[in-house]
């Protein structure tokens, strides 16, 4: 059953005043990560966003232990982690490593891949604003096609790497799709993800007010628009059955869909896209919604 | 009861770390260490050596999993040569930085391109800057003591340390290792007490974004920059030649082979003429002292045991009757010379000591180096009065 | 020499609010709540809180009444467009600026 508001825990682990954006999604979706995970939690992230979150020197603003890393590391970092507490017999710890779209999609691949191969026992998180934010808005392979960053001025011609099908081609035990704008949704992933052994991934979508170009209000409106267009889907996959879950889910049942330009529209990044690629981006988005949909009528749960 | 094995150098490095038992190891294959990891998994899967083995997909990544697992407070232990330490340089600035306890063995071999499996210095040489300790070893023995010396002196200065060993010259030559006794090794070295605690009651953000200034923390202390971090490495560093006497000679009262030393000398009582090495070619070096003395020469060699930190004052103390000094480079700093010659000018301008200087690089690629090239290029040095600056290159005639 | 006791050789930092400063001041605009409109303080139980749910950055505390922790508060906006009963409208931050100077002078 999905946990309700009066359920969260109400005690904050991310202390306000921290240097993140006003509006910023990541902080959003990092309050109930960070809820959901509770003590008994080492973190472990690379140079991104979040580190900048975190905090200068001498002061923190999270309350949980965090190896900072470099930039390429993030999943490497956490199979330290997982394998010095192992050796020490500290075994009630959850590792987590979270990464931005650069470290995981990018950078970070390599080291990500390993570790899920090897089914590390750690849960990694990939929180995904689609672009090397914390750089000043270059592009990443998270990007959408139709976007601007400062590295495709006119706009992306490639469109976003499937990281999902990525890590399901490596057989881990668990995998989610969440959005902050859906914050009991997310924070029920995350603690389901903690309670599982092996390798556990999730992707988050994280609005970002300076690098996608709209105003700081909009957050929630932007988030759940993305959903609604099925541009970003609220999904787990279990051992390889795939299950769309929250407004995902209530979407697969209604037939209703809503037109991916109506995203799209709200956001500065999108100035210059072309008709063109607004048709791929929506026949992209139909097509994979549709073979989503036929999984989750196999999974039992639709 | 101590026993005499017939083992190469990377048998040897595994069997070090495996009577430090090291808890977390993170090793990627790379001629010419690849029996490192080899050995150790054996030693892991038949319970000899109770570690976590992770298999790693990049020496990247090798070095990455032990930092992590030494922060948690895991002893861990990594092996590379050449190009995988290359791999990992931006962790080898990290490691330090953060004041972990590594130990590393490396096969050194050179580095691409061109492509080479075989021996130089290159290598590690190219790393000096990182803050790594590094020694260098003569023989198999060297690798089984320096690897459980490394542990000791890393653990008590929080700074790690490479324990280097030429490719193919050692780690594939066999020869005879006594190999410590078990209950000696854990007497001599207790179980890591790590200087951080990550499960501590107060949460802590570990090797932050920092800034140049000292900044104030929420209890007003002001805590230092990035540059009084930096600094404090570096004050480690200077007065670490002290704990290293210190493990060396507790090392000699507890298995027989003292190591009080930061450099070794061989016949340099009353010399004048001093070749300089590092490694395996200080053997060869000796045999070239023989042959010199035989004519006559009053020669002498000085092999550096410690290269990092740099043992300016031991090394002065060593050349200072010296009037020639014949430097045998395993690598150089490409645009200048060997990196040996440049730090021991550097040791000798200290002391307002002007003995000749005459800088051979020797051996790239695996090229051999035996006493007969050691003793004409002395002859040769001597000649020319150390009136040749630059490096002199030893057997490239095509 | 490295020491155990030498808390500068490993680079820690310890908790702190008020990491980046008082990220109030970040605010071009501000909450104000309408308690009248507000469902919990209307309905006097513990229940919507979709403000609190919301908050980036977490200066919303839940409670009755509901209160926003200015010192932080970024002036997103997210909480008066969440708001189901439109009870929370976003003001321009400088009238309240000047009016607390106002006050300091006829103070001083």
């Amino acid at each position: 059953m999905t946990t309700k508001v009066m359920q969260l825990p109400e005690e904050e682990y991310m202390l306000p005043g921290t240097r993140a954006c006003s509006g910023c999604g990541l902080s959003l979706a990092y309050r109930h990560i960070l809820k959901a995970l509770g003590e008994k939690t080492i973190l472990t992230i690379p140079a991104c966003c979040l580190t900048v979150l975190h905090g200068l020197y001498p002061s923190t603003s999270v309350r949980l232990t965090n190896i900072n890393t470099a930039f390429a590391t993030t999943a490497a970092s956490a199979t330290g982690i997982a394998a010095g507490l192992k050796a020490l017999g500290k075994t009630d710890y959850t590792v987590v490593g979270i990464a931005g779209d650069g470290g995981t999609f990018d950078i970070g691949i390599q080291a990500l891949s390993a570790a899920a191969e090897r089914n590390t026992d750690f849960l990694y998180i990939c929180y995904d604003n689609e672009g090397y934010m914390n750089t000043g808005t270059q592009r990443s392979s998270a990007t959408p096609m139709g976007a601007f960053t400062t590295t495709t001025p006119g706009t992306k011609l490639e469109h976003k790497k499937d990281i999902l099908a990525i890590m399901e081609a490596h057989g881990i035990p668990y995998m989610a799709s969440a959005s902050p704008a859906y914050p009991l949704d997310l924070y029920d992933k995350v603690v389901k993800a903690k309670n599982i052994q092996g390798t556990r991934f999730m992707h988050i979508n994280i609005p970002c007010p300076p690098g996608w170009g709209y105003p700081t209000d909009d957050l929630v409106k932007l988030g759940k628009l993305a959903v609604d267009t099925a541009m970003w889907v609220l999904l787990e996959i279990e051992n390889g059955v795939l299950r769309l879950t929250g407004r995902s889910r209530s979407m697969a049942r209604s037939g209703k869909k809503k037109p991916v330009s109506q995203y799209l529209q709200l956001q500065g990044r999108f100035k210059h896209i072309t008709p063109e690629q607004i048709d791929y981006l929506q026949d992209w988005t139909d097509k994979r919604w549709q073979r989503f949909l036929q999984r989750h009528e196999l999974s039992g749960t639709a | 009861m101590s026993k005499v094995q017939i083992i190469n150098g990377n048998e040897t490095a595994a069997m070090g770390a495996k009577l430090c038992r090291v808890q977390v190891i993170a090793a990627y294959p790379i001629t010419p260490q690849s029996k490192i990891p080899e050995t150790l998994i054996k030693y892991v899967e038949s319970g000899e050596l109770e570690a976590e083995f992770i298999r790693v997909e990049s020496e990247h990544s090798a070095l990455t999993v032990c930092i992590s697992a030494s922060t948690v407070g895991a002893r861990v232990f990594t092996a590379t040569a050449a190009n995988g330490l290359a791999y990992m340089h931006e962790q080898l600035h990290w490691a330090a930085g953060a004041r972990l306890p590594i130990v590393m063995a490396l096969a050194n071999r050179g580095l691409g391109a061109p492509w080479t499996i075989f021996n130089d210095m290159q290598d590690s040489i190219s790393q000096r800057d990182t803050g790594w300790m590094q020694v260098y070893c003569r023989d198999n023995q060297e690798i089984m003591d320096s690897i459980i010396m490394a542990y000791k002196i890393c653990e008590q200065l929080h700074v790690p340390m490479m324990v280097c060993f030429d490719g193919f010259v050692l780690s594939h030559t066999v020869m005879p290792v006594e190999i410590p006794d078990q209950k000696q090794v854990d007497a001599f070295l207790p179980p890591y007490v790590p200087h951080l605690q990550v499960d501590g009651p107060d949460p802590i953000n570990i090797n932050p974004v920092m800034l140049a200034d000292p900044r104030a923390n929420a209890q007003g202390v002001s805590c230092p920059s990035y540059m009084g971090f930096r600094m404090r490495l570096q004050e480690t560093l200077e007065s670490a030649g002290d704990v290293i006497l210190n493990v060396g000679r507790e090392f000699g009262e507890v298995f027989g082979r003292s190591y009080e030393c930061l450099l070794w000398e061989y016949r340099t009582e009353g010399a004048d003429t001093i070749l300089l090495t590092m490694g395996s070619l200080a053997n060869e070096a000796s045999l070239a002292v023989d042959a010199l003395r035989e004519k006559g020469w009053k020669a002498g060699a000085v092999a550096l045991r410690v290269f990092r930190p740099f043992p300016a004052a031991t090394l002065r103390q060593a050349l200072s009757d010296a009037k020639h000094v014949v430097i045998f480079d395993k690598n150089i700093s490409y645009g200048n010379e060997g990196a040996t010659c440049t730090e021991t000018k550097a040791a000798l301008f200290e002391g307002g000591l002007r003995p000749t200087i005459t800088n051979y690089i020797v051996g790239l690629g695996g090229k051999s180096v035996v006493a007969a090239d050691l003793e004409a290029a002395t002859i040769k040095a001597v000649e020319q009065k150390g009136q040749v600056s630059t490096p002199q290159w030893i057997g490239v005639a095509v | 020499m490295a020491s155990k006791k030498d808390q500068f050789i490993s680079a820690c930092a310890t908790l702190a609010k008020g990491e980046a400063g008082n990220t109030g001041e970040w605010r071009a605009k501000r909450p104000i709540i309408d308690l009248s409109k507000c469902t919990p303080c209307k309905k006097q139980k513990d229940t919507c809180y979709l403000c609190w749910l919301y908050c980036p950055d977490g200066t919303v505390k839940r409670g009755i009444p509901l209160e926003i922790d200015l010192q932080y508060c970024k002036g997103c906006g997210v909480c008066a467009q969440v708001c189901p009963t439109q009870a929370i409208r976003m003001e321009v931050e400088e009238q309240f600026v000047l009016s607390e100077c106002v006050i300091q002078e006829e103070v001083e």
